[in-house]
């Protein structure tokens, strides 16, 4: 698409916007509608937009597939991570509350496994978007 | 009739003719940007409904992610619908029985947003009137998503995970390579290797004598063979269209 001046442009100057609606949607979750699951997706349809406008090559250079394969797991891990840090602060599993002093946890809690929520589910979109995209058409 | 519901009937009025315009369409990239529509309106039905949440995710996922990915599906089967070989009559007849059944249905339904419907009755008034003073999170969706029921979405993090695992080793992956068990220990062929090849390959190696058991043109170990497989997204990816 090295033709498409518009097209090119458009998306240098959206993708950015994407990226910081998508980190808005994430922190934004306790005060507005969104969350992890909204905000991993706009975040991959960032690298998607990306992917279709500037060749799948290049994203793959941005982000290979090993790295968005990598992301999917490490949400899990971050979202098991928050919960076990409960334990280790000396209370329960997903005790936000010790945390942070007074409800504060709670915030600090919620953002933290939706970190966790945005990591897996970006990185599951793209490593889907790659497994659609990345296979060509034999023709027999 | 309230501005509300008639947003509402527009609204489902567009859900029916896209539906249809769906089922109608031999062109399957129509079909596709149809279903695209189809989500968009459902998201603004949910807007209506004040399930705002669910709206954004409708149109993040069902407007925007899935939409690629059925083109992406598009690219890889062509664009062309085949007539059906059969006619429409048993499917209409069966589609109109469930239909007839579920309308049947809705009319023993307590009524959309009644405040005594059981739905309305159980943990929901707890959550609307305790979540804020108990958490002070305004957003009650999210307060109940991940603090009341952050095992719940752990859970569903995990299945989102699970789920990718799943399509990956359906689409990202080639043949695996095979494990055979000759001669006393188990050696590892390359995909696609046939019983014949096998058996000229050890044929070769026992009479030339040298090299051992992973001489010859049995791949040993599959040493490569992972590298190889790991990138097939980048290997055969490249530049498309």
């Amino acid at each position: 698409m090295d033709d498409r001046v518009i097209l090119r442009v458009g998306a240098k100057i959206l993708i950015p916007f994407i990226m910081i609606f998508g980190l808005y949607v994430h922190f934004h979750g306790d005060y507005g509608p969104g969350g992890g699951f909204q905000a991993g997706v706009i975040f991959a349809a960032a690298f998607v937009l990306y992917a279709l406008i500037f060749g799948l090559g290049n994203a793959i250079q941005v982000l290979p597939p090993k790295a968005a394969y990598i992301c999917a797991a490490m949400g899990v891990v971050i979202y098991l991570g928050v919960g076990f840090l409960g334990i280790i602060l000396g209370g329960q599993f997903m005790d936000y509350s010790v945390l942070a002093y007074s409800y504060t946890g709670q915030h600090y809690g919620i953002i933290g496994v939706e970190l966790g929520v945005v990591t897996t589910v970006f990185g599951v979109m793209v490593a889907l978007f790659y497994a659609f995209a990345g296979r060509r058409r034999v023709d027999s | 009739m309230t501005p509300v519901e008639f947003v509402d009937i527009v609204l489902l009025i567009l859900l029916a003719i896209t539906g249809i315009a769906v089922i109608r369409t031999r062109n399957l990239f129509a079909a596709v940007m149809l279903a695209g529509i189809y989500s968009l309106v459902s998201a603004g039905l949910f807007v209506v409904m004040d399930a705002v949440d669910v709206a954004f995710t409708e149109a993040a996922v069902g407007a925007g992610i899935s939409t690629v990915l059925l083109l992406g599906t598009l690219a890889l089967v062509g664009d062309k619908e085949h007539k059906p070989q059969h006619t429409p009559i048993l499917p209409l007849i069966v589609v109109l029985i469930t239909g007839g059944v579920l309308i049947y249905g809705t009319s023993q339904m307590p009524p959309f947003g009644a405040a005594d419907n059981p739905a309305n009755q159980h943990v929901a008034p707890y959550y609307l009137e305790d979540s804020y003073d108990e958490t002070h999170v305004p957003n009650v969706v999210t307060s109940v998503l991940a603090s009341y029921r952050s095992y719940d979405t752990m859970g569903e993090t995990a299945v989102v995970f699970t789920a990718v695992v799943g399509v990956l080793l359906l689409l990202a992956r080639g043949p695996l390579p095979q494990r055979i068990h000759h001669d006393g220990e188990w050696i590892t062929v390359r995909p696609g290797t046939t019983r014949e090849e096998l058996a000229a390959q050890f044929k070769a190696e026992t009479e030339g004598g040298g090299g051992g058991p992973e001489g010859g043109g049995v791949d040993p170990g599959g040493g490569a063979d992972p590298e190889d497989r790991g990138d097939t997204p980048s290997g055969e990816g490249g530049e498309r269209g």
